[in-house]
């Protein structure tokens, strides 16, 4: 619905602020721009309704150049909200909604019953249409301003640091309210920030920038995984990544790789060393090509040691085990909820590669609480 | 008190002439100065390097003592109201031209950027925006320069304007105080009135929501 091609902005003085940029935007779509200060992310976004214009490159939204509409037109068909939400002090809230159909010429009684039909959306009573804007509160305002973009029922909406200048409590359920509104009403968004939780959030792809320039474009999932390179991981902050950890890293990268094993053709009296000398309770029995067999506990020595002097004839086989893609989310599940003390983790093969413990459970947790001091060694 | 008596019985008509006479040379005059001060305020906001020059230039005009603009459209516009007006109208720009300029610039740029993002044309900023929203600010203008109108007014008896300007000099001229007091009462009355009623017109025609907005700060 909205596409970038080799878009370029030369301010005077030769200062590029957006080079040579491609993006393509799905109709739907809820697009994240953002950017330390002075990466080019407000320019692109106002390249879009043309109150800043191109210098090369052309934008096509609906397979149609925009330099070729009117800008006073193509801007009346592209909502628009601003940080500093720029609510009409002398026109009622009514007023305030309705103001790009007033520009669009539609009667009086019509823009009444729209402001009215929007104000519920934002589960407002219809008494506010008569107020003011400084009657109401920063969010509240800020509602009023996302309304007047929907007013014309715009398909595209672009967002200029929205919820930035209000209160994190505020800002946080406005956030929500906006993407279940989005959702419903089917609006593709363009909404600039710098605020990576907000755009964790709200975003269904995101869109970082530095020097005018796309440094990655990807689901944030994706980015949290596959940050392309160093500069996004410092923009996301070691923070996110290490809270993301449990939801994006495979059981190889946390698990230990060097389990206590024994072959089967040991005898128990070493396995019992075996594991007083490790001072753990159990082992896992492999063969030479270290295919796993299954486990021995120090319970299963206790019980069977007069009946039988070898590992393989005690080896218990009835073992869960992972395989080493797995995502550690997974497994934490298993281990906490079923109750395992430990998961062996495999390749393809079934050889075994590693283990994960409860203990590596409280590597994870305790970075995520205490920071990344573990991550700078594995990432 | 007989004297002022007598004096009303036997000037009365002629004075209600006379402060017609001054009323209408004033508003005449302030009329004119809005019609040119406002949109050519408007004009100077999108022009920020030319404002300063024009204004300039327009202060420099406000500093000639009233007496010399008089005198300097006699040769040009012969003598009578008409000069007299026009005279006048050149004192009462400034003022307005002024407070539109500063009413117009301090409007709010996130409210501009918002009218231009939802695509207002240039007019419809000015209209609906730039215009209601600088209205207090430009009303006061038009009241100082209003009532100072009626002050200088005096000054046009000079060139054959009439106005309440006739008694004061012929009382100086004769030597009869009741004369200037006849002249000087009414225009003093006259502006307290005018100045007045543009403070209730300021109150009607500033907008609603703002005059809340001021109240509740």
């Amino acid at each position: 619905m909205l596409k970038f091609d080799h878009v370029s902005k030369v301010y005077k003085g030769g200062k590029r602020a957006v080079q040579d940029l491609n993006l393509e935007i799905e109709k739907g779509e809820f697009i994240c721009f953002i950017g330390p200060s002075g990466c080019g992310k407000t320019t692109t976004m106002k390249m879009i309704n043309r109150l800043i214009e191109p210098t090369e490159g052309r934008i096509y939204i609906n397979g149609k150049n925009i330099m070729e509409s009117d800008p006073v037109q193509l801007r009346r068909e592209i909502g628009y909200v601003i940080q500093q939400i720029g609510l009409f002090p002398h026109m009622t809230i009514q007023e305030n909604i309705s103001l790009v159909l007033k520009l669009l010429k539609v009667p009086e009684a019509k823009r009444r019953a729209r402001a009215r039909e929007l104000l519920t959306l934002v589960d407002m009573t219809p008494d506010y249409l008569e107020k003011y804007p400084h009657e109401l509160s920063g969010g509240q305002q800020q509602r009023i301003g996302v309304l007047r973009a929907l007013a014309a029922d715009q398909p595209l909406i672009l967002m200029d640091e929205p919820f930035g200048a209000l209160d994190p409590i505020t800002r946080d359920s406005l956030q929500e309210e906006f993407k279940k509104l989005q959702r419903k009403l089917e609006k593709t968004i363009v909404f600039v920030t710098h605020d990576m939780d907000e755009a964790l959030k709200l975003a269904d792809r995101i869109v970082i920038m530095r020097d005018g320039q796309i440094v990655q474009c990807d689901t944030p999932d994706e980015i949290l995984r596959n940050p392309v390179n160093e500069f996004v991981e410092e923009f996301i902050g070691k923070d996110r990544l290490v809270q993301a950890r449990p939801n994006i890293q495979t059981v190889e990268q946390i698990m230990n790789p060097s389990p206590v094993t024994i072959t089967g053709d040991r005898t128990l009296s070493e396995a019992i060393q075996l594991m007083k000398q490790h001072r753990v309770d159990s082992l896992l029995v492999v063969d030479e090509l270290k295919n796993l067999q299954g486990f021995i506990d120090v319970e299963i020595i206790d019980q069977k040691r007069k009946k039988a002097s070898l590992v393989k004839d005690v080896v218990e086989t009835d073992i869960f085990t992972v395989e080493k893609q797995t995502l550690v989310r997974d497994t934490v599940r298993k281990i906490l909820k079923v109750g395992m003390k430990y998961v062996p983790v495999v390749d393809d093969k079934h050889r075994l590669v590693g283990i994960v413990t409860r203990a590596s459970l409280v590597d994870i947790v305790y970075d995520s609480i205490w920071g990344e001091d573990e991550w700078t060694k594995i990432g | 008190m007989d004297t002022i008596l007598q004096f009303f019985s036997m000037n009365g008509s002629e004075m209600l002439y006379k402060t017609w006479e001054h009323l209408y040379i004033s508003v005449i005059a302030a009329l004119l100065g809005i019609l040119i001060a406002v949109p050519l305020g408007v004009a100077l906001t999108r022009f920020p390097k030319g404002a300063g020059f024009v204004m300039g230039v327009l202060g420099v005009i406000q500093t000639f003592p009233s007496f010399a603009i008089l005198a300097f459209f006699i040769p040009l516009l012969g003598v009578g109201k008409t000069p007299a007006i026009i005279a006048l109208f050149f004192y009462s720009v400034l003022p307005i031209l002024r407070n539109t300029y500063t009413g117009v610039n301090g409007v709010q740029k996130s409210l501009l950027e918002a009218g231009r993002g939802m695509g207002m044309t240039g007019w419809e900023r000015i209209r609906y925006v730039e215009v209601p929203l600088a209205i207090p600010v430009i009303m006061a203008g038009i009241r100082l320069s209003t009532v100072y109108l009626i002050g200088w007014a005096t000054l046009a008896s000079f060139i054959g304007g009439g106005g309440l300007g006739d008694y004061i000099f012929s009382g100086l001229n004769l030597y009869q105080p009741e004369f200037i007091i006849a002249g000087a009462v009414p225009v003093t009355l006259l502006a307290l009135l005018t100045d007045l009623l543009l403070g209730k017109v300021e109150g009607w025609v500033t907008p609603k929501g703002m005059k809340k907005m001021r109240e509740a700060a």
